[in-house]
């Protein structure tokens, strides 16, 4: 088995005296697309915080290619590969789509000291911006101010932005999260081909999609790993169907 | 240096931390509530140091004009919240911050015009006018204590509060929701225009009971103002603990500053916070 | 950044000659007053690097620019004149090397914190000049002979000359205007402006945001200095009070005065704010309460500042800009 591109084992995280993560161990091989399911509160969110380094662990440890990387900050871990987007739409506002894609792509070739150079002319990151633009759907919206796109839009500029620092693992929480049919079928199709070269995490609430997409799925609940293989065991088992019995889930297992 | 001058700093630093503590406290409880930072707030110690001079000599009675001060100083704070400050609640750090500048500037040039320039004393009331003995040749004035107990009964009661109460739970989770807070079935308006009158009473209290000691003069504000900034920057906003802590070492930073260095007393307390922010710069102790 | 609108470059352009030709029909007191504009209009520009570009609101940028006025009055010989050469890369020198290490210990806090924490150190600053014999103390220092601009033996220009120090301090705020305007359109530029608008997901796109941070408050610092060093030039003499909070408040009020998120807005505070100043003062002694009258006002009603006045000339039919300026994120 090929080595994990991101791996966590053990991760545990408490706030005050609850534990939202409790010793979750997950692995993430590139040209895989790995799910992770459960009911709100499962700890999803929060488990992905722990991988981007959003928040820091309180036990366990996090490997990037090997190297334990539990203690870098965000920043660091972005810079070594590890991309993450957000379920609340984390953009500029004010900045064109272009812009917005263009200062993310910066981030992998920043030229702090050329003062005196216009950002604009460094060709690579403008291409990149516009590549990152184009993979997401969004090719010819580079000029709009991101504020003005429509809800789908601005997800697609979520995924938009991490593309554009050419991470090697994306870490996706809820891309999907407030889209239409169409826009979602859009966004499955992008998941599909980013599985192909990138280790891709997937938080969703969407089941059609996720089944649709995923290689691997992880159901969680209560901060734990519930269960974790093939989307056929996943879709067979019990424990998991019991535990979105009850669920406010539009759509079934 | 023998033990009894030891012994006088250390209960000078105590008191001088206690009424910073005081003050600092109001500043924690309206930032902590509302999340506005409020600059003014120095000037409501000197409106209260103030209003303790001109009013004892009205009365001719210390605890009576600290007792009107009291209730000037909260009708004070309400009309001033429902003039201003219930408008910032949704503004900015800068607008908060340069409104309440603003505010400064004006209540030091009508200081200087209703009450003049001069320096001016407050008398003790004589029943506390007397100092009781540590050693032989030293003693120590009992007004003094009387403030430093005083602090730590406020202190006490304000540890109830926040502790005990929906209201303190609040203000320990730091920034309230008002959403959350009108769940909780509690007309908004009133309860912070309440708080911003409580936390400027607390103020204009220390401001009072201090003038005594430190005496009535222009620009007292604003040290105040700066030194509990610095208390609860240290201290960490939201913890009660915290700002006593803060204050405390603030009192011993500045009272043995001036007895050892005074050349550099004034320095000697942001040199304090420059070295506890490298070690732990979210305050000594974080929210609760 | 954007090209300006046509209106607005043509006001500009207005303005600057303006400002050009002004000395040739005016007496020496509004030469001078002019001048001392200018300086607070670099002094403002610096501030709104920090605060209306990156989003650090320090309520303590009058240290830099005491400093070097400092610096420069004690570096300076007693008997003879120094170098203009010398002294103002020297005196803006020491001033950004003061905000970088302030800034070490300032941009470790957030938030409120962090306003606290800027006023905190500048009163550090204030009370080592104030209560240690360091330049005079409480008295402050003479600068006896101003700096001198020679070249090969040859004066160029002579700073105790109304005339020649108003030019001089007219190309140095162009300059300064123009230096901006490149640094933010370059990739350090445009990073401070995602810094503001989102400092989050810049830390999440791999931006280490603390150095850019750290590097925006020691520009913003070294550039406050520079207006220092001029102040001290003009009037010859440095005091504690250069570096109070309330000269921390006034520049921070000239920034939104003349309205954040734009490079000429302060200059038009800084304007403003002298213009007022002066009208105040003239009026009575206890001018500080219009000040601060004029303060509360301008928050509440204004807090665009004149700047907003001028984006309505904006977007009028002009074309969306490639990049929105940077408003309140």
């Amino acid at each position: 088995m090929a080595e994990a591109l991101l791996s966590a084992a053990g991760a545990t995280r408490h706030f005050g005296g609850l534990a939202a993560v409790n010793n979750v161990s997950i692995e993430l091989q590139r040209g895989q697309l790995h799910a992770v399911l459960g009911p709100n509160g499962a700890g999803k969110s929060t488990l992905i915080n722990l991988l981007s380094g959003d928040l820091p662990l309180s036990a366990g440890t996090i490997r990037y290619k090997g190297r334990d990387i539990s203690a870098l900050s965000m920043d660091r871990r972005s810079r070594m590969g590890v991309g993450r987007s957000y379920q609340k739409t984390n953009i500029f506002p004010s900045f064109t789509a272009f812009e917005n894609c263009r200062l993310a792509a910066q981030s992998r070739d920043p030229r702090p000291f050329n003062i005196f150079a216009n950002a604009l002319h460094n060709r690579a990151v403008s291409a990149a911006a516009e590549r990152a633009l184009e993979q997401a759907g969004l090719a010819g919206r580079g000029e709009i101010v991101a504020a003005t796109l429509s809800h789908g839009e601005q997800r697609q500029l979520e995924i938009a932005m991490v593309l554009a620092t050419d991470p090697d693992v994306l870490l996706l929480d809820e891309p999907l999260a407030g889209m239409g049919a169409e826009e979602s079928a859009r966004m499955v199709e992008l998941l599909r081909k980013l599985a192909a070269d990138h280790a891709v995490m997937l938080v969703e609430h969407d089941m059609d999609a996720v089944f649709a997409v995923a290689d691997r799925i992880t159901v969680m609940a209560n901060g734990q790993v519930l269960e974790s293989g093939l989307p056929e065991q996943i879709r067979a088992s019990a424990a998991v169907k019991q535990v979105y019995l009850g669920e406010d889930e539009e759509r079934h297992v | 240096m023998d033990a009894s001058v030891y012994l006088i700093q250390i209960l000078n630093s105590i008191q001088y931390g206690l009424l910073l503590f005081l003050v600092a406290s109001g500043l924690t409880l309206i930032f902590g509530i509302m999340g506005i930072i409020n600059l003014a707030h120095g000037s409501f110690y000197m409106i209260g140091a103030y209003m303790a001079f001109s009013l004892s000599a009205l009365t001719g009675n210390l605890f009576l004009a600290i007792l009107l001060g009291i209730i000037l100083s909260v009708i004070l704070g309400i009309v001033l919240e429902w003039l201003l400050f219930s408008r910032l609640y949704r503004r900015e750090h800068l607008e908060q911050v340069l409104l309440t500048f603003g505010l400064i500037l004006i209540f030091e040039e009508l200081r200087s015009i209703i009450a003049g320039d001069d320096v001016h004393g407050v008398p003790i009331p004589a029943f506390l006018n007397y100092s009781i003995p540590l050693t032989e040749n030293q003693s120590y004035p009992v007004y003094r204590l009387f403030i430093s107990g005083v602090c730590l009964l406020i202190a006490g009661a304000m540890y109830l509060f926040i502790q005990r109460t929906r209201l303190g739970m609040m203000i320990r989770a730091g920034n309230t929701n008002r959403e959350m807070a009108q769940s909780l079935g509690v007309n908004i308006n009133l309860i912070y225009r309440l708080v911003f009158a409580l936390g400027m009473a607390l103020a204009a209290f220390a401001g009072m009971l201090a003038a005594p000691v430190s005496s009535v003069f222009p620009g007292m504000g604003n040290q105040v103002l700066i030194l509990s900034f610095v208390v609860v920057v240290i201290g960490g906003i939201g913890s009660v603990w915290g700002a006593l802590v803060a204050a405390l070492l603030i009192g011993f930073a500045d009272t043995f500053g001036k007895v050892f260095v005074p050349d550099y007393a004034g320095i000697a307390v942001y040199l304090l916070m420059a070295a506890i922010l490298l070690w732990r710069p979210e305050g000594l102790f974080r929210r609760a | 950044m954007t090209p300006l609108p046509k209106t607005l470059q043509a006001t500009f352009l207005a303005s600057a000659l303006a400002i050009a030709l002004f000395p040739l029909a005016n007496s020496p007191f509004y030469i001078e007053l002019v001048t001392k504009i200018m300086i607070m209009a670099i002094f403002a520009m610096s501030l709104d690097l920090l605060v209306g570009y990156t989003g650090l609101v320090s309520f303590g940028h009058a240290a830099y620019f005491g400093i070097a006025a400092y610096a420069v009055v004690l570096i300076s010989p007693k008997y003879e004149a120094a170098s203009l050469w010398l002294t103002l890369p020297a005196s803006v020198l020491i001033a950004a090397a003061s905000a970088f290490v302030i800034g070490l210990f300032v941009l470790r806090t957030k938030g409120i914190y962090f306003i606290m924490v800027t006023l905190a150190f500048a009163q550090m600053v204030y009370f080592l000049f104030h209560d240690t014999g360091l330049g005079g103390g409480s008295d402050g220092t003479y600068l006896n002979f101003k700096p001198e601009a020679k070249l090969a033996g040859y004066t160029l220009f002579d700073l105790g000359n109304t005339r020649h120090f108003y030019y001089f301090v007219f190309a140095l705020m162009l300059l300064v205007y123009l230096f901006l305007r490149r640094l933010l359109q370059s990739p350090l530029g445009r990073a401070f402006i995602g810094i503001k608008v989102n400092e989050h997901r810049m830390w999440s796109l791999g931006y280490p945001v603390l150095r850019y941070k750290l590097a925006s408050f020691t520009i913003a610092g070294g550039l406050g200095g520079l207006a220092g060093y001029l102040a001290a030039c003009q009037f010859g003499f440095v005091n504690p009070e250069i570096l109070s909070w309330h000269q921390s408040g006034n520049v921070l009020l000239m920034v939104i005065l003349g309205g954040m998120g734009t490079l000429y807005g302060p200059i038009a505070g800084a304007f403003a704010f002298v213009m007022m100043q002066e009208y105040f003062s003239a009026l009575t002694k206890h001018w500080q309460l219009l000040m601060g009258g004029l303060i509360v006002l301008v928050v509440l009603f204004f807090p665009g500042g004149l700047a907003s006045l001028a984006d309505r000339f904006k977007t009028r039919g002009v074309k969306k800009p490639v990049v929105a300026e940077a408003k309140h994120g």
